[in-house]
């Protein structure tokens, strides 16, 4: 029964328009550093859907695993800056 | 602003991103989400329809990951337009002509190099068809306690489909694999934005491969897959969770030597031994941690929903979905009391060993009260959810009990 359901107007699918992304991140200090590398893999609901339980510590293995698994071209000091912004705009506060 | 607006897939609550009308409407909209995720879920989740879907909860835009909400599964079958989203990396397909479709056949463990169109696939070998359900390896991380890091699923990263399609063994027999294949890769047409980022490609174990259940599906539930679930062919892996049923897929090879891709050593393992796995994909296996593979036993309770207002002596037929790793569903059991006491529910008709079965318990209150009603599934097995959650850091094989609060007034 399947084979007659797949009719040749099934067999070309084109998505068209993706979803809008109209996610704010908190304003804070990096804000613009963030938006810039991380937007640029992944949209920003990632950051703010994944708080407010990750210490530094827990932010600081994101962003590496972003870095050393993922392949971000993110240097020391703006990692720093991306880890900082992230604690304190949507850490544990630990 | 208009226009770009206007592209939107979703309501009209998704387009709103300021104004007090639109914040008063996304806080009300919030009851489609469960109790127990991080707070981050509840400020930001919506929900919005990708092209070809019904609202499912938008957790991530890009990559696109969307839910099912626990008020659809109203049946043992997932719709195809209900079935929950999931991808890695942003990369995705945009566009597909299945008639240029083609499937890449060999690996340095395959004697015979071949490439397949779908109407090859379709005319050339024995068509099948198979309900299977198909879960996400970090469905219901969000319920992680503590929380940890990922994509924070509620529920519905779960689905059940009869799925239709060829056996992966035998197009895997036109390829003449030496007897020294140990595993078989899998990729798909999605890929990452970044070089330096990894590509998402799996891998399973022989065996698995050879299992006359492994498919590679072409239609779902009677029609073609949807784009966001794979269109236009995907790998069938019943009894595993989804991380091995690539979506898009268009390459296999065959490997004398196990694969060492990121997506394998790296990511969708779990601690090795904690969980009652029968199946453990061995030439993945190290002392300290393996591959997750099976699903394990679970339930979920799709009516009444959170907070249900009912009166003494009326009845409300508690209804839900129990499935596990291809054992079976032997029973399942309802407690209206927190799990102080358990009976057992009405199982509904058996599609399979792979396939969703439903429940269904009558439940009618002779005290006015706050009722805590739960579920628990066991299998051919003797296996049953776990009691008390199995931590592991990626939030998997998450399968206890979650109570769902009814009011007798």
């Amino acid at each position: 029964m399947w084979r007659i359901l797949i009719g040749p107007a099934a067999l070309f699918f084109a998505v068209g328009a993706q979803a809008q992304e109209d996610i704010a991140l908190k304003a804070g200090t990096g804000r613009d550093v963030v938006e810039g590398y991380c937007a640029a893999c992944h949209s920003l609901d990632y950051p703010r859907t994944n708080a407010p339980f990750l210490d530094r510590q827990g932010w600081e293995i994101e962003v590496n695993k972003m870095i050393t698994a993922y392949g971000a071209p993110i240097g020391p000091a703006d990692a720093k800056t991306i880890v900082d912004y992230l604690v304190a705009n949507y850490g544990s506060g630990k | 602003m208009i226009s770009r607006r206007a592209m939107v897939a979703g309501g009209v609550l998704a387009l709103a991103g300021s104004g007090s009308l639109a914040r008063a409407g996304r806080a009300a909209e919030k009851s489609f989400l469960p109790q127990g995720l991080p707070e981050g879920v509840y400020d930001t989740a919506t929900r919005e329809a990708l092209p070809g879907k019904r609202p499912l909860i938008k957790l991530s835009y890009r990559p696109p990951n969307y839910e099912t909400p626990l008020s659809y599964f109203t049946s043992e079958i997932t719709p195809n337009e209900s079935f929950f989203v999931r991808y890695h990396l942003a990369g995705i397909p945009e566009e597909i002509d299945a008639a240029q479709w083609k499937l890449k056949i060999g690996g340095e463990a395959a004697g015979k190099q071949l490439e397949l169109g779908l109407a090859e696939l379709r005319s050339d070998f024995d068509a099948v068809e198979l309900a299977a359900v198909c879960q996400c390896s970090g469905n219901r991380r969000g319920f992680s306690e503590p929380h940890v890091a990922g994509v924070e699923w509620g529920h519905g990263a779960v689905g059940n489909a009869i799925w239709q399609g060829v056996r992966l063994k035998d197009v895997l027999g036109r390829a003449e694999l030496r007897p020294e294949t140990v595993e078989i890769v899998v990729n798909g047409a999605d890929g990452p934005v970044l070089d330096g980022t990894p590509d998402f490609v799996k891998s399973i174990p022989i065996d698995k491969a050879l299992d006359d259940n492994t498919l590679i599906a072409y239609a779902m539930n009677g029609a073609p897959l949807p784009h966001y679930n794979g269109f236009p062919i995907r790998l069938i892996v019943p009894g595993w969770t989804a991380t091995y049923w690539m979506k898009h897929l268009n390459s296999i090879e065959a490997r004398t030597t196990p694969f060492a891709g990121y997506w394998m050593k790296s990511a969708y393992r779990i601690p090795t031994g904690k969980f009652p796995i029968v199946q453990h994909f061995v030439s993945q296996m190290t002392a300290a941690n393996e591959p997750i593979t099976e699903i394990v036993v679970n339930s979920m309770i799709t009516a009444p929903a959170e907070g249900h207002l009912m009166q003494v002596e009326e009845t409300a037929e508690i209804r839900g979905l129990a499935w596990d790793g291809g054992y079976g569903i032997h029973g399942v059991e309802i407690s209206t009391d927190g799990g102080a006491t358990w009976r057992e529910a009405e199982l509904g008709k058996d599609a399979g060993r792979f396939a969703f079965r439903g429940f269904r318990f009558p439940f009618t209150p002779s005290r006015v009260g706050q009722y805590r009603v739960m579920a628990k599934a066991s299998n051919a097995l003797g296996q049953t959810q776990a009691a008390k959650q199995i931590f592991n850091p990626a939030g998997y094989n998450n399968n206890v009990a979650r109570p769902v609060t009814i009011n007798v007034v």
